[in-house]
């Protein structure tokens, strides 16, 4: 099978200019694969780089070394030595990253925000509104909400109108930030059922996720980032 | 999905090579090389005299540079350099194919007349002649930067900065340009009333298909509206690329040092 993530012996060093130039090993080596359909859920403790990890993958953060393979309209790019132009291009058509936090943008409405990604992708407003009802219906965001924008809303609300912005479209990729960090048992289910159907319809994910059940529950396999750790 | 196709194949819109502009021994801007592409939107950031405004103004044909020059692919498909260019040619240019919207809103517009005439004039000038459809497209410009349309009639002199800054937008906008040149848009406004042309220029932007470049010393400006950022430093570039990737992951000490300079929100 053809892998639609493939990184190869990246690394990532931190140079600190204002604290006197101090180098920051943050990951050495780091190398696996994902293929279409598989949740690679990535461990180790806090401060390991697995967070640094899946922004080195959506281009976010630069690579010193290495390459971010990643299939891309059939073809392989890699985001280490990508244009700008191209890691947009990347992210409009091929990856999606949920992050914990919701990046809101002041006064949009909810139910626009989590249609914001079909519409940029060319569906229709309307329908894109009525998919975006229904995945804020399953993800227990009440109706009279929908029309509010999310910068007000609790921790658990805007983590939840994320989800549904970042598993609204139809990317081929996509890399999770902890997705159910901050939610209860019945929406860590959603989630779970969620992310389920991504994999039947053959989309790659890499995941960080701390609670072992939903850990147990969505890995198809486990990278141990601590053997990634960049010696200092 | 086939515009992204044609996004992933086009041809740069404007493209600047080794731009130079000294007065006298002073080099205000050295070296400034970049393509910009269709749809793009680029922020050059940098504080005072750091060269982004004496840039912009190279770039926008308002000023010759030193050394070095700018091409312009035109409506028809021909890329131009900007200094062969005649003057009815260049003005021509920014009347209809780009638009610049000034930090000052009285720079950009003419305040002792209406606010429909400041939009319609510009239309007026490529030709457009039946007052009607000119009132009908001025209005429906008012209301897409939302003004309220019963406010029309009165001269920019009468309104809010924001409302003046909205009315410049809709007046560079009105002639569909592709290629659109802000110079501090969001500068002279308070906190509440810059969030909002924010908000609104970042959906027009993306609505219209417009290439944008953006000065700005304002970091969250350039994170909010623009795809990539250039950061300026003694009239140099000395940092460019993806605008999260250089926020996120700055490289260079001066950028960490404006990164680390933001107040948390």
């Amino acid at each position: 099978m053809t892998a639609m993530i493939d990184v190869a012996d990246a690394n990532k060093t931190f140079t600190m200019h204002l604290q006197g130039g101090i180098e920051l090993p943050v990951v050495s080596g780091v190398t696996f694969r994902v293929d279409p359909g598989e949740c690679v859920v990535l461990s180790g403790p806090s401060g390991a780089g697995k967070s640094s990890i899946l922004k080195m993958i959506f281009g976010n953060y630069r690579c010193d070394s290495g390459r971010i393979g990643i299939r891309h309209r059939g073809a392989l790019i890699d985001l280490a030595t990508a244009e700008p132009r191209q890691i947009l291009n990347v992210r409009r058509a091929t990856i999606g990253y949920v992050s914990q936090f919701l990046r809101a943008v002041p006064r949009v409405a909810t139910i626009d925000v989590v249609a914001e990604p079909l519409i940029a992708g060319g569906l229709a407003r309307a329908e894109a509104q009525v998919r975006a009802g229904e995945l804020l219906h399953r993800l227990n965001i009440p109706e009279r909400l929908w029309q509010l924008p999310p910068a007000t809303f609790s921790g658990g609300e805007q983590q939840r109108v994320n989800i549904a912005r970042g598993f609204i479209s139809e990317l081929p990729i996509l890399l999770l930030d902890e997705p159910t960090a901050s939610l209860d048992a019945a929406n860590r289910a959603v989630v779970v059922e969620l992310i389920a159907e991504k994999k039947r319809q053959g989309v790659a994910m890499v995941a960080i996720v701390h609670d072992d059940e939903i850990r147990h529950l969505i890995a198809d396999r486990i990278v141990d980032v601590t053997s990634f750790a960049a010696a200092a | 999905m086939a515009d992204l196709d044609v996004l992933e194949n086009d041809q740069p819109l404007l493209v600047a090579e080794s731009l130079s502009k000294s007065y006298g021994r002073i080099a205000a801007c050295r070296d400034v090389s970049f393509a910009l592409y269709p749809g793009e939107v680029l922020a050059i950031v940098g504080e005072s005299g750091s060269g982004k405004s004496t840039l912009l103004q190279m770039l926008s044909g308002q000023l010759t540079p030193s050394a070095g020059q700018v091409s312009y692919r035109m409506r028809d498909g021909v890329t131009r350099d900007l200094t062969s260019l005649g003057e009815a040619e260049r003005r021509f240019l920014f009347r209809t194919d780009w638009g610049f919207v000034h930090q000052d809103p009285a720079q950009g517009l003419r305040m002792a007349v209406s606010a429909g005439a400041n939009v319609g004039e510009r239309l007026m000038a490529v030709g457009w002649n039946h007052y009607g459809r000119i009132r009908d497209t001025a209005s429906d410009w008012l209301s897409r930067v939302e003004i309220d349309i019963t406010r029309i009639d009165d001269a920019p002199r009468t309104y809010s900065g924001g409302m003046r800054q909205r009315l410049q937008i809709a007046r560079n906008l009105v002639t569909e340009p592709r290629l659109v040149f802000m110079d501090e848009p969001t500068g002279g406004l308070d906190v509440s009333v810059q969030a909002r042309l924010l908000d609104l220029v970042r959906s027009l932007v993306a609505e219209l298909h417009l290439a944008v470049i953006i000065v700005t010393h304002d970091l969250a400006v350039a994170r909010l509206l623009s795809h990539r950022v250039m950061v300026m430093k003694g009239g140099r570039v000395i940092e460019t690329g993806l605008t999260d990737q250089v926020l996120d992951d700055p490289r260079e000490p001066y950028t960490q040092l404006l990164v680390s300079s933001i107040l948390p929100p």
